[in-house]
């Protein structure tokens, strides 16, 4: 499986054998149902649960053995950019939704910090992240071709 | 305000050049039920639009539609890469060479330029809703056709699936918001003072 099959299927659920109509019911409906949630650190048990995005080296990353390559980190900022605007236009409807609420602090959080981790060592992903040297100009731009 | 990420939505890296798809996908790119028209006609409308919950979901769609504009470009792009004129005369893109070279213009799959005729900001917040949704499912139908097109190149249909996805996604959020709007339009009013005639309440 490449990169690509695992972005989608982390991201359009397709493990569980659910189209796309079936994905929005199942998340309407879990999200709406939000009586348990009470903290805004949902376990990962339950994020899968409701909105199913599971990252890969996750827990390598701290370790030192195996650091996640250039590719893995952009489809990871790629995969938490998606939930966090999915879950956000979803909340512009249900801004009552705790547990959206939970998620998308979980996901956007997840994703300054790894951004951050990654201007620092690949250079700026936006004008605003602060250069010593114009990195900015740095190939390939998203439009063209790459291995990353 | 906008700030430019320099990361696509979704992954494209397309190894085989195909110009004759490429014809047929830039219709998202500036044709009726494209990705600009789709941005412009969310992004236009949000200005004047009364209700909470719509004017954010105009917002935030009409910016994720510019995110898609950037991917069609981009599979139009890759699609034309290094193709030789010959080539791309043979997939029919002889006259669309002739004006822009290997550059992405908005244009038709028929080569009609974008036009702002596409769109409409109607000054009324269902019809205005309305159109959204009818634009949402034009455009599914839209990336249905081409993904019967490009069946044979996964590289292609792999992104283009996930456009198709966000049309359903974006049609339910607009659903949702036209159903707010008329909830609200459907709640009894009261009026003070000697206002007896059926009014707008913001015009008071």
């Amino acid at each position: 499986m490449d990169t690509t099959d695992n972005y989608m299927n982390r991201n359009m659920n397709c493990n569980c054998n659910m189209n796309d109509t079936m994905l929005l019911q199942n998340m309407n409906s879990n999200m709406m149902d939000n009586s348990n949630c009470c903290c805004c650190k949902p376990s990962r048990q339950e994020s899968i649960a409701t909105y199913s995005y599971q990252f890969t080296n996750r827990e390598n990353d701290n370790c030192g053995e195996t650091q996640p390559t250039r590719a893995e980190m952009l489809e990871e900022i790629r995969c938490l950019g998606f939930a966090v605007v999915d879950i956000a236009q979803y909340l512009n409807t249900h801004p009552d939704d705790s547990k959206a609420l939970c998620l998308h602090r979980e996901y956007s959080e997840q994703l300054r910090d790894l951004k951050d981790k990654y201007q620092k060592v690949y250079g700026p992903l936006s004008i605003y992240y602060p250069c010593n040297s114009w990195r900015w100009l740095e190939e390939p731009w998203p439009w063209e071709r790459s291995d990353f | 305000m906008w700030t430019y990420n320099k990361v696509l939505q979704y992954p494209i890296n397309i190894k085989c050049p195909n110009p004759k798809l490429a014809k047929f996908i830039i219709s998202q790119y500036g044709g009726p039920d494209g990705e600009l028209a789709a941005s412009l006609r969310y992004l236009s409308q949000r200005f004047a639009m009364p209700d909470q919950n719509a004017k954010a979901i105009l917002n935030d769609i009409g910016t994720e539609e510019l995110a898609h504009l950037e991917m069609v470009g981009t599979i139009v792009h890759q699609l034309t890469k290094n193709v030789c004129p010959e080539d791309l005369e043979k997939a029919g893109l002889g006259a669309y060479y002739t004006d822009h070279g290997v550059d992405v213009y908005p244009q038709s799959a028929a080569g009609t330029p974008f036009t702002a005729a596409y769109i409409a900001t109607k000054g009324d917040p269902i019809a205005n809703l309305q159109e959204d949704l009818a634009a949402e499912q034009k455009a599914r139908a839209t990336y249905e056709k081409l993904i019967d097109l490009c069946k044979d190149d996964p590289d292609v249909l792999d992104p283009l699936r996930f456009l198709r996805q966000r049309e359903i996604v974006h049609f339910q959020r607009f659903g949702e918001a036209l159903r707010g709007v008329q909830d609200k339009l459907a709640e009894k009013k009261f009026y003070m003072g000697n206002c007896t005639k059926k009014i707008n309440p913001e015009c008071c």
